[in-house]
């Protein structure tokens, strides 16, 4: 239903709904860092060579991630 | 009485040494705990109020989820969990300040081990001027516990801190039980609920992000420019470690030279004069002519780490490492093992995945490292013509260049096959804070420079002194020897000649690589000593006129291609060791670079020969 992370363009500010992945182990490393629920992030980077690293802002910070971890953050827009 | 013992915890970035260098004046000392790979530097300091307090340095963590070597050693530590060291008695969680709303959280989940605490908000002079503002009192109310603001990197910064440590330090209780703290069962997504509105309640004013580094990474990390960017540096930086260098290589040899000469006119000549001559001042002095080198290839990683462009470099990386089967991250120990694979190996320790970890320590020794240098230039200088080709490019250079490319291509071709094979996994995450760009600060640089300067001098001082003393005993004795193959080494060198025949490697090799086994660079030294040219430690090019003759262009050709992969070298292997905790790993390692040396120098010996050369 919603949108990733990783399907943001570049650019695009979206903030954190939730969490969801098959690798269980991945919320807790992303909340960690310190992804939650209602954070403000945006795409702010593609890696080189069409790259699976990205380069996100959340809040004040930046964040380096592969695109299969964006995908696990789901984020509204708007 | 005992320091209390504080705990110095926070996120990577977050200033940590900058704060630990600032309050124990850099008067580190490493501690090394028996069966874990651990070294944490503490150092002490007083409060005003006459309170010892150890500082202890950890790695960076954001919480008590520890994900890679690195942090389970910090969470061991904070809990008490490290044998025969107890749990400390305080913890310090130190916070950049401008990044408070996302990692507050780390805040509460150290609160949750039920230890006295105290906050401290770094770099609020950054933080401010950005715009940030923050209600500290409000802070501190909230959480509970002690809360400072800081500037680590001065002292009228650190005052406020001082102050409250003064006061805090006497409520703390001293802790000399062994018994390990409970690691508290978090619910990490009520725990971050409660420190962003924690946080909210705390901040009056919240600016953008950093702009200045959001310009910054629109050039640096641009999908086009970043990989040239990068490149450029790399490029910089490895033609300073062979350039601006020779001002001062040339300065040291000639020191060393002149030292031989005078102590050999004072001494009587005879067994002692040669000992010192010959054995110690030529042998130690073959290896502190690295000294510049190393000093240039650890500023500029210091100041690319210090500068926050470092993480950049791995996240601009990390596509094209993953293709090889590494991680981005595997960037920085690769890097660092281009100065010495040493320190190159224990950094391996921030990757998350154990075998990522793993196969970047095995690969980290194909890295060129400043040892391999003297080698390739003695052996450049000796045999590769002075000429230029396509017009600009010098031969001696390119000849260098391909040595270093070389290696690095074997070690994507070996980390290929290892990930396919034996270090086969799970994909492994990146998951990596890029900091701010930060002006780097002049004592912390100093301090990270001359730590690793005083190990090199230690090693110089203590491993290659011995080695030349013992070098030099194995070619003088038996006295009245007749040729090198009488001595104590040509026969040693005998046992291995048989090996070495093969690729090309006579006695005066096979002599030359035993004492190797210490340190890559002796190698020069030894060969010096066994062709007896007297002082041609000092004098390169005295030594090069002698292999010259005596050795043809294919065995020169195959000895560097040997140093390629040169197995050789006990400290690299007793670091493998430590860090990989297991003999078959290291001695895996041992094997095959040795087979890949091996063949390597005897592929290009026969091809050279083939060719006529």
């Amino acid at each position: 239903m919603g949108m990733t992370l990783e399907e943001l363009a570049r650019g695009q500010i979206a903030r954190v709904i939730g969490f969801r992945s098959e690798d269980s182990g991945l919320e807790p490393k992303l909340r960690e860092i310190g992804f939650a629920e209602d954070d403000e992030v945006e795409i702010v980077h593609f890696g080189p060579l069409m790259a699976r690293p990205v380069c996100v802002r959340l809040n004040r910070t930046l964040i380096a991630l592969r695109r299969n971890e964006a995908a696990a953050i789901e984020v509204s827009i708007g | 009485m005992s320091a209390l013992r504080l705990a110095l915890v926070g996120a990577p970035n977050s200033g940590k040494s900058t704060l630990f260098n600032g309050l124990t004046g850099g008067t580190a000392k490493v501690a090394n705990y028996s069966g874990v790979t651990v070294e944490t530097r503490s150092g002490i300091f007083s409060t005003a109020a006459g309170d010892d307090i150890e500082l202890i340095d950890l790695p960076g963590i954001y919480g008590i989820n520890a994900r890679s070597t690195d942090e389970r050693i910090a969470v061991d530590m904070i809990s008490g969990r490290l044998p025969g060291v107890a749990a400390p008695d305080a913890i310090l969680v130190l916070i950049d300040a401008a990044t408070l709303r996302t990692h507050l959280h780390t805040v509460l989940q150290m609160k949750a081990f039920g230890r006295p605490m105290i906050v401290v908000l770094n770099m609020i002079d950054l933080a401010e001027r950005d715009g940030l503002e923050l209600d500290v009192a409000k802070l501190e109310a909230a959480l509970g516990v002690p809360v400072v603001t800081a500037r680590a990197t001065r002292a009228p910064g650190r005052a406020a801190l001082m102050e409250r440590l003064a006061e805090e330090a006497p409520k703390w209780a001293r802790n000399d039980s062994d018994a390990p703290l409970t690691i508290p069962e978090l619910d990490l997504k009520a725990l971050q609920t409660d420190a962003r509105r924690i946080a909210r309640e705390a901040t009056l004013h919240e600016p953008a992000a950093n702009k200045f580094t959001r310009t910054v990474d629109n050039v640096v990390l641009n999908p086009f420019a970043g990989p040239l960017i990068l490149a450029a540096i790399l490029f910089l930086m490895f033609q300073a470690v062979f350039t601006w260098a020779t001002p001062y290589m040339d300065g040291i040899e000639w020191l060393a030279a002149w030292l031989g000469e005078t102590v050999a006119a004072i001494m009587p000549d005879g067994l002692m004069q040669s000992l010192i001559v010959d054995g110690i001042i030529a042998g130690v002095g073959s290896v502190i002519v690295f000294l510049p080198q190393i000093v240039i290839l650890f500023t500029f990683i210091l100041l690319l780490e210090a500068s926050g462009y470092m993480t950049r470099a791995a996240f601009l990386m990390d596509e094209l490492m993953l293709r090889v089967g590494l991680n981005g991250r595997a960037f920085i120990p690769l890097l660092s093992s281009f100065a010495c694979a040493i320190p190159g190996i224990m950094s391996a320790r921030t990757i998350e995945n154990e075998r990522d970890r793993l196969t970047t320590i095995l690969v980290a020794p194909l890295m060129t490292c400043s040892a391999r240098l003297p080698v390739y230039t003695l052996m450049i200088a000796a045999f590769i013509p002075n000429e230029t080709v396509w017009g600009f490019i010098g031969l001696q250079g390119l000849v260098m260049f391909g040595l270093y490319i070389a290696g690095v291509v074997s070690a994507v071709i070996v980390a290929f096959v290892l990930k396919r094979t034996v270090t086969r996994g799970a994909a492994q995450s990146l998951i990596m804070e890029l900091p701010t760009y930060k002006m780097p600060n002049a004592r912390d640089f100093f301090l990270g420079l001359w730590m690793r300067v005083a190990a090199f001098l230690k090693r110089a001082g203590t491993v290659i002194f011995a080695v030349s003393v013992i070098l030099w005993v194995l070619t003088t004795f038996p006295l009245g020897a007749e040729g090198l193959r009488q001595t104590i080494a040509g026969r040693i060198g005998s046992i291995l000649e048989p090996v070495l025949a093969p690729i090309g490697f006579n006695l005066e090799i096979a002599i030359a690589l035993i004492p190797g086994l210490a340190a890559r660079e002796v190698a020069v030294g030894a060969l010096g000593t066994v062709y007896a040219v007297q002082g041609a430690e000092e004098n390169t090019e005295g030594l090069a006129a002698v292999l010259q003759s005596a050795w043809s262009l294919p065995t020169a050709l195959a000895f560097l291609a040997w140093y390629v992969f040169a197995p050789q070298c006990l400290a690299t292997l007793a670091a493998a060791r430590r860090e990989t905790n297991s003999w078959a790993w290291t001695g895996f390692m041992f094997v095959y670079l040795f087979v890949l040396a091996w063949l390597a120098a005897g592929a290009t010996y026969h091809i050279a020969r083939f060719a006529g050369l």
